[in-house]
């Protein structure tokens, strides 16, 4: 297997005022790889995927130490633009939130944003994306109607076809099926297997079982601290640290 | 290199200093609201002296010499804005309890709008029926030589503040955590007791902001007593006479003063005055909620 | 026992204050509604004023509303969203957020009565617009303000986050977010609160009476530098100047039935508007 490096973060350090919630994080993660993140909540796993399109940067009285690099450039440095960080990392949240827009309108703003004005391949990617988010079968006679009229787990898959439009390198998942029943998760999770070929993936989650049926990499994290990294397999069938073998077999969590 | 910052970027920047400059224009008319009642107003303190014109007995700006004494104005506004006062607490305190207290899901659902409509009414058409349907009720009532007096006037402003009083009010008993009133129930008092020990104590700074920022209104309205309160710049010795407070004063004498002249300025000075008075109770309000707020934890 | 009759009689005290409001709101409606209907007709509505305000109609007036009205908003509007796209969409910093916040405040304390000594002094003298709907139509917009961004910041603030990460996140940047998501998002709260602005700017008198209102033109204002009839004023003027007091209380019976009809259907439409909103979020 040919790991090539896609993201990777160094010496993270992250606070929210006085308290820290990420210590000293050395991290990397491979591309069309899906790597996830897991550990009990609280443990600063969504704090630290976010601060890959450095949506932290929303949050006010909050401050990161360490450097993260995408492709090999520093994302926080002096000359990059946040905008262009966030086209080329995408995100699904945790819950569905589509805009009070249409179904066409939520996936083509993405590019429209992005500066394209021709109808013609604006409408050729937003088939494209529903088509890869495996969404156009079930909406494409109602293209027009509102999103908030469709299913959790349809809206979902619509919050990551509108991500696809963008043609994102990088796709980040903050626990997508959080909030969604078991055969969504399921529609989800086969989604996100086809679309590795294409992407890099990380994907938060704290369901064990979820980051064992589709990721190539885990990370485990406990109280802000990285616990232990490695191929899935070998993570949760011959863990390295004793605290990781405590939380796969359920002691605490 | 792809990650470069783009050129879009000096033009987001204008757009964040247009609305930057759009949010003090606020400011900027206050202020200007200051400078031009001072620089219109004060040259009629200098003619007239501080305390004469404040104090003076006499007003008849039209006189030759004329009179500049604003104290039978400042006399006929307190008048008629504790009259006022009296009316909007006892019916705006009291719809607000009965809305928030006693009313149902239902009856709220009525009531609340209807205090707005009466709100949105103009002071004009509230000037327009104390005129002619209140005034003269009340003279055939009581025998007076006139209706358009500080009674009536001080009950029409006291309807017409009403609902700013009574939905502040209502605001802060909803904001009455749920709890207290369980807790003093379960000690075995009444629903009444509940109410007058616990939560209009609780609600109280939320009230006292109501009954400034409606004091404050019954200061500032203009029409409404310029129509009812018979206009006579005089000190009233009842409710029952005639009186000719500050607002409709500035209202009904602009029009025939002459621009650059004593009355012109004594004008603006009484504007000058009205205004440091409704500053000074917004102050007191704001002052008051911002400390409720902070005691009640709530951000904002 | 001695409890449970001061509950009875407190509980009756407040139905008494509920019930007077009512009363007094009912009685206002009322008597305006009876003796307007009276002269209210088509040729009131469309016809200008004859024989000293004795005859015709008010249609200078109902025009002259409309036009300080549309000027009010049309100046307060963008000035005010953008205030509160200010405080609610970049955040500034808290003691900005104070002194903006505490000016707003304050203007929405100040007397109707001073700001048309404001719009006298400035308007009418300094920028030399005169007597005009220009005038009464900024001095109007800047008494409205207040309004106009609370109720916007109200609307933005109701906005879920979730919908300005989703877009940040698309790479859309902070102003195209702004733009295109939270304000079209916000926009029936804003509306809302419009609405409401323009029963209150349709019925002040004290701003305009020094920078707008005349008692009598005409015809129709030709430009906006003409000074206009306006409602509110009319009215004021029926009742306190002219010559024939019992002619013209019916007029203004009339001017003030349109008024009031006026002013109720805008709030009402917001109110009703507003709680449709609220149902749906």
């Amino acid at each position: 297997m040919n790991n090539e490096v896609k993201i990777k973060a160094k010496n993270v350090n992250f606070y929210y005022g006085n308290k820290q919630v990420l210590e000293n994080i050395d991290l990397e993660f491979y591309q069309n790889r899906v790597s996830a993140l897991i550990g009990p909540s609280g443990c600063g796993k969504s704090t630290f995927i976010r601060l890959f399109n450095r949506m932290n940067d929303l949050i006010s009285n909050t401050r990161m130490e360490g450097k993260i690099y995408l492709d090999n450039i520093d994302i926080n440095g002096k000359n990059v633009d946040v905008v262009k960080i966030r086209r080329l990392v995408g995100m699904v949240f945790q819950k569905p939130n589509p805009f009070p827009k249409t179904i066409y309108e939520n996936v083509s703003y993405g590019l429209e944003v992005n500066g394209i004005k021709d109808k013609k391949s604006i409408e050729e990617k937003v088939i494209e994306s529903l088509d890869r988010a495996a969404l156009w079968r079930e909406v494409k006679d109602r293209l027009h109607d509102s999103a908030l009229g469709l299913s959790g787990g349809q809206q979902q898959r619509l919050c990551i076809a509108r991500c696809l439009a963008v043609e994102p390198e990088v796709i980040l998942f903050d626990e997508p099926c959080a909030s969604l029943d078991p055969i969504s998760t399921r529609s989800i999770e086969e989604l996100i297997l086809e679309l590795k070929k294409y992407y890099t993936i990380v994907i938060v989650t704290h369901n064990m079982q979820q980051a064992a049926r589709i990721s190539d990499f885990t990370a485990f994290l406990y109280l802000g601290e990285l616990i232990e990294f490695g191929p899935t397999e070998k993570l949760f069938t011959v863990p390295k640290e004793k605290t990781t073998e405590e939380y796969l077999t359920g002691k605490f969590g | 290199m792809k990650f470069t910052i783009r050129a879009g970027v000096v033009k987001e920047n204008i757009y964040k200093w247009v609305f930057a400059v759009s949010a003090f224009a606020s400011l900027l008319f206050l202020v200007g609201i200051t400078i031009t009642l001072f620089i219109e107003g004060l040259p009629i303190f200098k003619e007239v002296g501080f305390f004469d014109l404040l104090f003076g007995k006499l007003w008849y700006p039209t006189y030759d010499p004329a009179d500049f004494g604003i104290f039978p104005l400042i006399m006929g506004t307190v008048w008629v804005t504790v009259g006022a006062l009296v009316v909007c607490v006892i019916l705006g305190v009291g719809s607000a309890l009965y809305i928030n207290e006693l009313a149902g899901k239902k009856q709220r659902a009525i009531l609340k709008p209807m205090i707005e409509i009466l709100a949105a009414i103009p002071s004009i058409v509230y000037g327009f029926f104390g005129m002619v349907i209140v005034a003269p009720f009340i003279q055939n009532l009581l025998g007076l030589p006139t209706g358009l007096c500080a009674f009536t006037g001080s009950l029409i402003l006291g309807i017409m503040a009403l609902p700013t009083v009574c939905s502040i009010a209502e605001d802060a008993l909803s904001f009455v955590p749920k709890s207290f009133r369980e807790a003093s129930l379960a000690l075995g008092a009444n629903r009444w007791q509940t109410m007058v020990r616990v939560v209009i104590p609780a609600a109280g700074s939320g009230i006292s902001t109501a009954i400034i920022l409606g004091m404050s209104r019954a200061v500032g309205e203009t029409m409404t007593v310029l129509m009812v309160t018979g206009g006579a710049a005089v000190i009233p010795h009842s409710f029952f006479d005639p009186v000719r407070p500050m607002t409709s004063t500035i209202a009904a004498e602009m029009g025939e003063a002459v621009m650059g002249g004593a009355h012109y300025h004594a004008l603006f000075a009484i504007g000058l005055i009205l205004f440091l008075i409704t500053f000074i109770f917004n102050v007191i309000a704001e002052t008051i909620s911002r400390k409720y707020r902070l005691k009640l934890g709530l951000s904002g | 026992m001695k409890n449970k009759i001061t509950q009875n009689l407190g509980f009756f005290l407040l139905f008494f204050s509920i019930i007077t409001t009512l009363f007094f709101l009912g009685a206002i409606i009322y008597f305006i509604s009876v003796n307007g209907l009276k002269v209210i007709n088509w040729e009131f509505l469309t016809q200008v004023p004859r024989k000293g305000m004795t005859e015709g109609g008010i249609a200078p007036a109902i025009v002259g509303t409309f036009y300080l009205t549309f000027g009010a908003i049309l100046f307060s509007l963008p000035l005010g969203l953008a205030c509160a796209i200010y405080l609610c969409e970049y955040s500034p910093k808290s003691y900005v957020v104070n002194i903006i916040r505490m000016s707003i405040n304050n203007l929405a304390g100040v007397p109707s009565v001073v700001f048309g000594l404001f719009g006298l002094t400035v308007f009418v003298k300094f920028f030399g617009f005169g007597v005009s709907i220009l005038s009464g139509s900024l001095t109007l917009g800047i008494m409205v303000l207040p309004q106009i961004i609370s109720a916007s910041q109200e609307a933005l603030l109701a906005v879920p986050q979730s919908y300005r990460e989703a877009s940040l996140a698309l790479g859309a940047t902070h102003w195209q977010t702004t733009k295109k998501m939270v304000v079209p998002a916000a926009l029936p709260g804003i509306l809302t609160g419009v609405i409401l602005s323009i029963g209150r700017v349709a019925g002040e008198t004290a701003p305009i009476l020094f920078t707008a209102a005349t008692y009598y033109t005409r015809g129709y204002p030709d430009s906006v530098f003409s000074e206009v009839m306006a409602l509110p004023y009319h009215i004021y003027a029926l009742m306190t100047e002219g010559t024939h007091p019992e002619k013209q209380t019916e007029i203004a019976y009339g001017c003030s039935l349109v008024l009031l009809i006026l002013v109720l259907l805008v709030s009402t439409l917001a109110i009703v508007l507003r709680q449709r909103q609220r149902g749906e979020l």
